[in-house]
């Protein structure tokens, strides 16, 4: 983005003293008002006195307060310049109180012994939940299994791509192949995993056992050995999220010129090369896109191992997220979850980041 | 009639054989995968009205080789025989879909209304906090889309147990808006990127301020943005299952956990489980059917600069 505004207003700030003093008194009053009221509960909680506060609602109010009042004082203090502010402050202030304030607290929960069915409380125990994490196989199979999935997304980019290639050819009752094709996409994972999962696969008598056993595997089961299992969910996760990529590849489809393609035909081009050598590098740009936001939710993966595997067998279709879920849910082990979640961010903030910028470098040499 | 004077050579005969070969292929794999997309749709709505022995069988066809029973309805409590009378299932499960109508529409809503105001100014004004820049607030609003929610997990159950929000409807709503607001203010950010400047500059010269400007003039150009966006985001949240089993108990669980924790029970019968899931994911078919147009155009905006 260039600098400078791409909008100029010229607008004549008028703004008096009383009106300055009052928006300057709005943007520190509220502080000091959040300050009085978290104080007085921190006193509550640790010296012993009691102002009646049964929970930390009260500073909850305070900080919207604070919130509210810093919106209006910018406008007060700052005139047209402020009205711009108040564009992006809500919603930075409502992601900084959402997100920072939240990843501050998993910091000191991450470095602590917390078990919540445990009465002594939350202790800090230093960086022993990392030597935990080091020693512990479950977690870094959950690891090496999101590896797996990962690479998963692969052939699901050859499918949508595949599939967006049928959509966008000339053909009949396009609308309804498309609506057809999204419609995985729609559902919850949770009844995903009810329908397909657990009754569809259901040994006895789901329709994909019978079908399996009419291509001739004698006794179809779904989840008991590890790789079937793995591969089982793979197939159920790409069922879902290939609409997804289909679609913003369908749409990077439609943005080509035709020209290109019918300049390439009178050269010569047909079929495979014609693909290949022009709509292929110029889809480069929306694959790149596509693959990464699939990469962001294929990291996110729970909802269906939870409700169909619980990460069985043996942990073979465990996710990272799906452990820490059981950590938390079975063994109440709150330090040691937020530890290996802090981990996971950090891996997944490295990985992301160097694939971001190999892209860019990749997408910057190619023109 | 004579006989046929002029004939296709043969090179064009072989290209109209290629031709129809081609046409066959891509309409046999477009059913194939229209059949894989839609047949555990099917396959959920016709269990839903199959007997035991039905399902037994792997029945497909009603009529042909089942006759369709109301008996998973029947357990919901929705079926035309028990529809008016008092049942505790139903109760559960309307409490439940009203928990999660309320709660994915007001965090859409939410979630459209930050994002949109952020994106505008984004893509009209630059602005400088401390080191960053618009590009950097950008980045700041889109990179909260890789974090897990994993992470937020643990600190949001300690925190909302302090601030009594755990089991609530508000405390959901918070985090679904967080959790889609990237997704919005992507959208929004090109949605906006395409309407040319020069609207506002007329309507501030006509003496409009700024956030008049925005709220007649640019709002009703950008709606279809708009509306692809609030899709978008009801769909992600409608289905969020992860946030939804860990915060909440008894009064604020939304549908999935309901689905969820009747999967578990292994005496639930398939007919009523059927039921129950296709009830879940009725609204959001009705929804792909109906506004297909605004679900592609929002996931498309981000897709093609």
């Amino acid at each position: 983005m260039s600098e400078g505004d791409l909008l100029h207003v010229v607008a004549s700030d008028n703004i008096g003293p009383t009106r300055r003093s009052l928006g300057l008194a709005l943007i520190w009053g509220s502080p000091a008002v959040l300050a009085l009221v978290a104080l007085a509960q921190v006193l509550q909680v640790w010296g012993g006195y009691d102002f009646g506060f049964t929970n930390w609602r009260p500073t909850l109010y305070a900080y919207v307060l604070y919130a509210a009042a810093l919106c209006w004082g910018q406008v007060l203090v700052k005139g047209e310049q402020g009205k711009r502010i108040l564009f992006v402050l809500p919603a930075a202030l409502f992601v900084v109180s959402l997100t920072v304030f939240p990843l501050l607290f998993g910091l000191i929960i991450a470095f602590s012994d917390w078990n919540l069915s445990s009465p002594d409380g939350r202790q800090f125990n230093g960086v022993a939940n990392l030597v935990q994490m080091w020693h512990d196989p479950f977690y870094w199979n959950a690891l090496t299994n999101m590896v797996w999935y990962v690479l998963a997304i692969l052939p699901e980019y050859i499918v949508a791509f595949a599939l967006a290639l049928m959509l966008n050819a000339e053909i009949r009752g396009r609308k309804f192949f498309r609506v057809a094709f999204l419609m995985p996409l729609m559902l919850s994972p949770v009844a995903v995993s009810w329908m397909i999962g657990k009754s569809m696969m259901e040994t006895r008598f789901g329709p994909l056992a019978n079908l399996m056993k009419h291509l001739g595997w004698a006794e179809p089961s779904f989840f008991s050995s590890p790789w079937i299992a793995k591969t089982t969910i793979m197939l159920m996760d790409a069922w879902t999220f290939i609409p997804f990529m289909m679609i913003m590849i369908l749409a990077g489809l439609q943005a080509i010129p035709k020209e290109l393609q019918e300049a390439a035909r009178v050269d010569g081009a047909t079929g495979w090369r014609a693909f290949w050598e022009v709509t292929f590098p110029l889809m480069l740009p929306v694959s790149i896109t596509s693959v990464l936001i699939r990469l962001i939710f294929k990291l996110k993966l729970a909802d269906i191992v939870i409700n169909v595997t619980s990460g069985g067998p043996g942990g073979a279709t465990d996710t990272v997220t799906s452990f820490i879920f059981r950590e938390y849910r079975d063994r109440s082990n709150v330090g040691y979850g937020t530890m290996l979640a802090m981990v996971y961010l950090v891996i997944i903030i490295v990985v992301m980041t160097l694939l971001m910028k190999a892209a860019e470098r990749y997408m910057k040499s190619s023109y | 009639m004579s006989a046929q004077i002029f004939r296709d050579s043969a090179a064009d005969r072989t290209f109209r054989a290629k031709w129809w070969t081609g046409r066959v292929v891509i309409y046999a794999l477009l059913i194939f995968w229209a059949i894989v997309a839609l047949f555990p749709i099917y396959w959920t709505m016709s269990t839903s009205f199959k007997m035991a022995p039905d399902v037994m069988k792997g029945s497909l066809v009603p009529w042909w080789d089942f006759t369709p029973k109301w008996l998973g309805w029947k357990s919901l409590g929705l079926s035309p025989g028990t529809i008016f009378e008092p049942s505790t299932v139903r109760g559960e499960f309307l409490r439940r879909f009203y928990n999660s109508a309320v709660i994915s529409g007001v965090s859409s809503l939410l979630a459209v209304a930050l994002g949109s105001l952020a994106a505008y100014g984004l893509s009209r004004f630059s602005y400088k906090f401390l080191w960053m820049k618009n590009a950097d607030i950008s980045f700041f609003f889109l990179s909260q889309l890789i974090l897990p929610p994993v992470v937020l997990a643990m600190p949001f159950l300690v925190l909302y147990k302090e601030l009594a929000l755990l089991d609530t409807q508000v405390g959901l709503i918070l985090l679904y808006t967080l959790s889609v607001l990237p997704i919005v203010i992507w959208i929004m950010r090109d949605q906006f990127a395409g309407i040319p400047t020069e609207l506002e500059e007329a309507a501030m010269v006509d003496g409009q301020s700024i956030w008049g400007a925005y709220l007649t003039i640019i709002l009703p150009i950008a709606l279809p943005g708009m509306v692809a966006a609030l899709i978008l985001s009801l769909v992600l949240t409608w289905n969020e299952y992860f946030f939804a089993a860990l915060l909440t108990s008894t009064y604020a669980n939304t549908l999935p956990v309901m689905v969820a924790s009747q999967t578990g029970s292994q005496g639930i019968s398939w007919w009523s489980m059927a039921a129950l899931s296709f009830a879940a994911i009725l609204p959001l078919i009705i929804i792909g059917i109906g506004l297909e147009r605004f679900i592609i155009k929002g996931m498309a905006a981000g897709a093609v600069k």
